[in-house]
């Protein structure tokens, strides 16, 4: 066991934890914790864009964005919390040019301009310009651009460690505080404790709990899960966004862009559905209203295909040249994937999981919270790990390359600033312990219980139960089919029992993440007995302000035999300027 | 060389399941021959085959997740988002540098045993998994990253769409070493800096707002630099993004020459 000190340990390096580390890594001593090397987080998978009202190709301004992110996401989003986020794009946007971001350019040489969905004029007239990109690969450009910066300013990365614990120490005062976190070197098997003033959790979201995902096979939700077992909160966890674009069966993801620039859905009939369902603005109606119409046109019989169980992306109007210039990526996905040629040809898509609008719940400044106001001194979750809330029940598309920026830039100052002001916390007795304990747990199981088969039917019965549509009856499945699936899991074995690159054993502990956020979604979609944003409840198909506006905080509890469950309380919604209303586009 | 059988287990299926692909499903055998190579137990590499069941529709990144899930937990690669983004799953896929997630099994002569190796020049850590820092060191030395001077605008930088246009193509890069790792000079002589580094000095060189044109050159011009290249073009077959990588390389070759961009 190695270890080491540091004023500011980041875990993650997505776009929040380097946008963190720029910030952090020019004030104190930084380290960069990561289970990828930084350019393979999935930050780089984004494509369509990240708004910021700029106004450089038509009127705009930062209030129409905010009003839109709250109405967006149904009224549960912290109204404070997107004041801040949409206020502070327009620099974020400019901080990303003078970094060397390739944005695309207006014939003006300005930063060029897209539609988005949810985006729209003096709130709600018309869709606006509003999404400022690079090509259908402004994810990319970002991510790349975040390690450009962090390789000038010599940021410290240590690739490859997987973080399996933080440490949390209870000093004289009786405050609960950060001490560090504990990670496990994939390399060599060693495990590193790393005591730490600030920790800053950046390790985006957990869409593997889904089968058909637009999330890459590493997003196991670590962060969210090491903060549970510590016994934090997580806010909002049964808010999941399924976006509308995957490709059918298979859930790669098809930016919003597609439609930004004229592409529209059409059912098996051939009709433009989405003309039904919101009238104004259609095909860029938000990702919920979307996604939920789509999945309703396949249920009523009107889906395309052989099975009738996807709708059709119909570029095939625009001109070759604009798709080339615009969607070059996209379109590409589509060929390779399906062997369909967008130019001349429909593209078969179907809603899939994207993106986890809860998380560890944070407050403006990025301070974790242990309950409803107290801070967790020298804790800071920034981007899709943490709830601010700024996504509320449904995210805007571009909204998340957003808020890792934003969001990222002031955790990374928040964690140098509180780490120097604080001295350094004492490591509590045998740190490591636990992570050596649950390792060597699972490396020396002999059960015959299989991990790949586990997380299968985990993903199946989230798919089955717990998508678009949900139900008291189906929630109560997933409940029961999760708590059989973590008896199973604690029966497992893994092949691999050797110290070197074991991402048999990672594999493992990543389950048990999965499993426990499931069951924590599971519990949350079961008690809000409304329908809201991402949350569509069949049994209760209305938005009730009454009982429900208001966030989720699930709590993990102990009985007395050492058994975990859920405990479920709320925390009030922040309301500024907005005022709840019907949710019409 | 040992040969092992997947049993058909569809519990353990993944999103790549056939559903949904318009129509098309046809099952088929496929062998997989991987390299394998751990040096806890392994004096050397060793080749084995696994039959796997497939769609012609997976990818080969498919099958060997099905090894991994339903044979053999101990065989490593690296992958996360298993569409061609990320750059994790570089490998040698018969004899040729490509993304085992953009590699379709159809289009691998799947009648055939597919090989599968680690991508060449690195060292190998565990059977696919190479280590990767010797390539990010190159990576780092070319300094990638805009360089200025004077005060920042207190908007954008202005730049044209043309001079946007200029260096598009290399902006594309996902540092996955496919080019690098194909390149001949790099195999015989590691300390070239190899394709990929030439590719993003390229990327800030012919950036209009970019002002360390002259240094990244005279860092390229080194004897380890762009003129090494033999100008194969391994590196633009291998590249999974469709860089004309090797134009890239030519151009810069030229910006030395003349030290006009």
């Amino acid at each position: 066991m190695q270890t080491h000190s540091y004023d500011v340990v980041i875990v993650g390096a997505g776009g929040a934890g380097m946008r963190a580390a720029i910030e952090a890594g020019q004030r104190s001593r930084t380290a960069v914790l990561t289970k990828l090397y930084p350019t393979r987080s999935h930050t780089g998978a984004a494509q369509g864009g990240m708004c910021a009202a700029l106004a450089n190709v038509e009127e705009d301004n930062w209030e129409w964005h905010t009003f839109d992110t709250v109405k967006g996401g149904d009224y549960l989003v912290d109204q404070d919390a997107a004041e801040v986020m949409c206020r502070e794009a327009i620099e974020a946007v400019l901080d990303l040019e003078k970094m060397g971001l390739p944005f695309n350019r207006t014939p003006e040489g300005r930063i060029d301009q897209r539609r988005f969905g949810g985006h729209t004029r003096n709130h709600g007239e018309a869709a606006v310009r509003r999404s400022c990109f690079a090509a259908d690969r402004t994810g990319h450009m970002i991510l790349q651009t975040l390690y450009q910066q962090c390789v000038k300013h010599e940021v410290e990365f240590f690739n490859e460690f997987y973080v399996l614990d933080l440490l949390l120490t209870t000093g004289e005062d009786g405050v609960r505080r950060t001490a560090g976190v504990v990670a496990y070197e994939l390399a060599t098997g060693e495990v590193h404790v790393f005591n730490a003033t600030s920790v800053v959790l950046a390790t985006g979201g957990a869409g593997k709990v889904y089968k058909t995902t637009s999330n890459a096979h590493t997003l196991t939700g670590d962060g969210m899960g090491i903060a549970w077992r510590r016994g934090l909160p997580l806010e909002d966890m049964e808010f999941f966004q399924f976006h509308p674009t995957g490709l059918a069966g298979l859930g790669i993801l098809l930016s919003e862009a597609a439609r930004g620039e004229g592409g529209i859905l059409r059912n098996g009939e051939g009709e433009r559905f989405m003309e039904r369902y919101a009238p104004t603005i259609k095909d860029l109606a938000p990702r919920d209203i979307v996604a939920r119409s789509m999945a309703n046109e396949v249920r009523e019989g009107r889906g395309a295909g052989p099975n009738k169980d996807y709708v059709l992306l119909d570029l095939t109007h625009l001109e070759p040249a604009h798709i080339d210039a615009k969607l070059p990526d996209i379109t590409e996905f589509a060929r390779t994937y399906l062997g369909v040629e967008p130019y001349t040809e429909p593209v078969p898509v179907y809603p899939t999981a994207h993106y986890a609008m809860g998380g560890v719940p944070t407050n403006v400044e990025t301070e974790v919270l242990a309950d409803n106001t107290t801070v967790v001194p020298g804790l800071f979750a920034a981007g899709e790990v943490a709830c601010v809330s700024v996504h509320g029940s449904n995210r805007l598309g571009t909204n998340s390359l957003l808020d890792i920026n934003v969001f990222g830039r002031r955790a990374g100052l928040a964690a140098a600033a509180y780490a120097a002001r604080a001295p350094r916390p004492a490591l509590p007795e045998a740190p490591e312990a636990d992570v050596v304990a649950l390792l060597e747990g699972l490396r020396s199981a002999t059960g015959t219980e299989r991990v790949a088969v586990i997380r299968a039917e985990l993903q199946e019965t989230m798919d089955m139960n717990a998508q678009v549509f949900r139900t008291e009856a189906s929630l109560k499945q997933a409940m029961t089919d999760l708590d059989a699936l973590r008896e199973r899991y604690a029966l497992i074995s893994v092949q691999d029992k050797g110290q070197r690159y074991n991402t048999d054993l990672l594999e493992a502990v990543e389950l048990g993440f999965l499993l426990e956020l499931a069951q924590v979604i599971v519990a949350g979609a079961l008690e809000r007995k409304e329908s809201r944003g991402g949350h569509f409840r069949e049994d209760y198909p209305d938005r009730d302000d009454t009982n429900h506006m208001r966030h989720t905080m699930a709590y993990r509890s102990l009985d007395a035999a050492g058994r975990d469950g859920i405990v479920l309380d709320t925390k009030p919604v922040v309301t500024t300027r907005y005022q709840p209303m019907e949710r019409k586009y | 060389m040992s040969t092992t059988t997947a049993v058909l287990d569809d519990a353990a299926r993944t999103s790549t399941d056939s559903k949904g692909k318009a129509g098309e499903i046809a099952g088929f055998d496929v062998t997989i021959r991987v390299r394998r190579y751990d040096p806890e137990k392994d004096t050397e590499p060793h080749w084995e085959d696994y039959t796997v069941s497939a769609y012609s529709t997976d990818r080969l990144l498919d099958a060997l997740h099905k090894i991994k899930w339903e044979i053999d937990g101990s065989l490593t690669f690296r992958r996360s988002c298993a569409h061609g983004v990320c750059g994790s799953d570089a490998m040698r896929i018969n004899g040729r540098n490509r993304l085992a997630c953009k590699a379709l099994l159809r289009d691998l002569e799947p009648s055939k045993p597919i090989t599968v190796e680690a991508i060449k020049g690195l060292p190998v850590e565990k059977d696919l998994v190479v280590d990767m820092e010797p390539f990010f060191q190159s990576y780092r030395e070319i300094m990638p990253f805009l360089i200025t001077s004077g005060h920042e605008p207190t908007k954008e930088r202005i730049q044209s769409q043309h001079d946007r246009e200029r260096f598009d193509d290399t902006t594309k890069c996902i540092l996955c070493a496919a080019c690098t790792s194909s390149c001949p000079v790099f195999w015989t002589d590691g300390q070239y800096f190899g394709p990929a580094a030439i590719v993003n000095a390229h990327r800030f060189i012919f950036d209009s707002r970019d002002e360390g044109s002259d240094i990244r050159l005279e860092v390229l011009n080194d004897r380890e630099g762009v003129w090494r290249c033999r100008t194969t073009f391994n590196c633009s077959e291998a590249c999974p993004r469709g860089i004309e990588v090797t134009k890239a390389i030519a151009e810069v070759k030229q910006a030395l020459l003349t030290r006009k961009l």
